[in-house]
């Protein structure tokens, strides 16, 4: 028994200290005007940064872009991850071929690939804009994707879908093989057609599958970071803020971790309602059966 | 009718086929036109139509990035720190997935219950408080503090997938060597890690892409340019560069190459890896 401490100690010590620690502060320094200098008191200022944020307009607007980019990555992703999970589960050529390549912006850098999509998204130059006004005529002039708000948020949602897409595919992949074949094929013989056959068999088999997947996406949808800061900065004059680029921007140029620290501990409780909201929807049907 | 219906089935996987051809030509397309650009001259870039050949291509870029732009460096710098913090978080887990699985003690659940609460709270939420942390540890501005951190930032989720799979593991093999006299590291390091092979390598590929792409992290309590890693010094590198796209992507292409090279060699751990973590959660 004394062994299993032993075991344990070095590695918990160290979750303890980095992980555990910080948790049980996040909230603490949230209730300060915090003094950067050690050694200098900080003021104790109760839910004085909480009621700055109530009152600041680019809170909400970081709040509603990032609920913006999360309505709209998730269910996209969701359905265009199904579809191709769908079309790789059959016995067919070079299956390991697509698997790979779909999966392979899931294994790219956020860093790289945000950057590459800024390049692809330059007003006269980029091939977003080159393909949709000068090759297909869909639009009649370029646009400033990334200087104004909601083009530029649409352009960070399409990163977005194009990374995550391999990951939910992959998933639901696994999860698809996982449905025994005798039951897709005791369908088959009904005579189901092959979508009544999906919604009879497939669907209802991979559900929880699913609702984890769609967990999961709400809430690094709503952490989106690394792509808006290095997309758009948040710009123009603060446009494209989401609520974590706020928060650095808060806490790491101006200082102010008080603030910063009540703007992460609001986002993580919306995450945390809402991925409770969700677990309940997701559970109410099996709960009848 | 048999014929018939295999007639059907070859058009069916024609279909399928051909969807999923158009899928992959969107998904290749950036990066296709990332590695043209990588060769083409800084006044190119933005030609217009697209050259996703170049008619002039040009290894430039790759010889300045390397060499006149401390690539080179960036790249040890990253290397030792993704490498270490593997060693260590794939240590420090499979002892702590080996306690959880083989061992019954008092504070068992609750401790296991404490590792998953810290898998579920999002790593920007403690960014804050471990900054203050790493302030007061000493631990800014150095690698060594970077493998610190990275090391328990991935210790909750290799523990969590190690120990189902160690649970897995046949208890008889190891009473066996009770039996001979083999005290629990011997258990541990001659049984459990060289039946966990498979498990181990998905562990120690996945902590060493989190290490080599992490980024918020970096960026924060690096300031030293000698000390960069390589996505901050790619995102910074654009910064300075705003317009030398084909340099910012030749230096991107040398940062992702070992993780294609990683991911295409060891794909069948990443999908086994991916799917029983998200199929057990």
């Amino acid at each position: 028994m004394i062994a299993a401490y032993l075991f344990l100690a070095p590695g918990f010590v160290l979750f303890a200290l980095v992980i555990l620690y910080p948790i049980t502060r996040a909230f603490q320094i949230s209730l300060y005007h915090w003094a950067i200098a050690p050694g200098t008191p900080s003021e104790f200022i109760g839910f004085g940064n909480y009621t700055k944020a109530l009152h600041d307009p680019i809170f909400w607007r970081g709040l509603v872009n990032a609920g913006f980019y999360m309505a709209t990555t998730v269910p996209t992703q969701i359905v265009i991850g199904l579809v191709i999970a769908v079309l790789l589960d059959a016995k067919m050529p070079a299956r390991t071929f697509f698997r790979t390549l779909f999966y392979l912006p899931v294994v790219t850098s956020w860093v790289v690939v945000a950057l590459l999509f800024r390049y692809l998204f330059i007003t006269d130059g980029g091939l977003f804009n080159w393909f949709l006004h000068d090759a297909s005529h869909i639009t009649n002039h370029n646009i400033d994707w990334l200087g104004q708000r909601w083009t530029a948020m649409v352009a960070v949602g399409i990163l977005g879908v194009w990374k995550g897409v391999g990951w939910s595919m992959i998933i639901f992949l696994a999860a698809l093989q996982g449905v025994p074949r005798e039951l897709k094929e005791a369908a088959a013989v009904d005579g189901a057609k092959a979508w009544a056959r999906f919604r009879a068999v497939s669907l209802p088999a991979i559900r929880p599958v699913v609702a984890f997947v769609t967990v999961l996406l709400v809430m690094g949808g709503f952490n989106v970071f690394i792509s808006v800061y290095l997309m758009t900065q948040g710009g123009p004059q603060n446009e494209t803020q989401v609520l974590l680029t706020w928060m650095y921007l808060q806490a790491f140029s101006f200082l102010d971790f008080g603030y910063g620290s009540a703007i992460s501990f609001m986002l993580t409780l919306v995450v945390l309602a809402l991925s409770i909201v969700q677990l309940r929807l997701f559970r109410r049907p099996s709960d009848n059966s | 009718m048999v014929v018939g219906d295999k007639r059907r089935a070859r058009m069916l996987i024609g279909i399928r086929l051909a969807l999923l051809t158009v899928g992959a030509v969107v998904m290749i397309i950036p990066f296709a036109y990332m590695v043209a650009t990588s060769f083409k001259h800084n006044t190119l870039v933005l030609q217009l139509p697209p050259q996703f050949i170049p008619d002039h291509p040009t290894t430039a870029n790759y010889r300045e990035a390397w060499s006149s732009n401390q690539f080179g460096h960036y790249f040890v710098n990253s290397l030792m720190v993704a490498a270490a913090t593997t060693v260590l978080a794939v240590l420090l887990s499979s002892m702590m997935a080996f306690a959880f699985a083989r061992f019954e003690f008092p504070g068992r659940r609750l401790l296991f219950g404490l590792l998953l609460i810290g898998l579920m709270v999002p790593t920007m939420m403690l960014l804050i408080p471990q900054f203050l942390l790493a302030r007061d540890i000493g631990a800014l501005d150095s690698l060594w503090g970077l493998v610190f951190f990275y090391t328990a930032m991935n210790l909750a989720l290799n523990t969590f997938l190690l120990r189902s799979f160690f649970q897995d593991i046949p208890r008889e093999l190891e009473e066996a060597m009770v039996v001979d006299g083999a005290g629990p590291w011997a258990r541990y390091r001659q049984l459990i890690m060289p039946l966990s092979r498979p498990a181990i390598a998905t562990v120690a590929i996945f902590t060493f892409l989190a290490s080599w792409d992490e980024f918020v992290w970096a960026l924060t309590v690096i300031n030293d340019p000698n000390r960069r890693t390589l996505p901050i010094a790619i995102a910074l590198f654009q910064g300075q560069h705003s317009t030398s796209w084909g340099l910012v992507f030749a230096a991107s292409l040398i940062a992702i190459l070992p993780v294609l090279a990683i991911f295409v060699t060891f794909q069948r751990q990443f999908v086994s890896g991916i799917a029983s973590g998200a199929l057990k959660g």
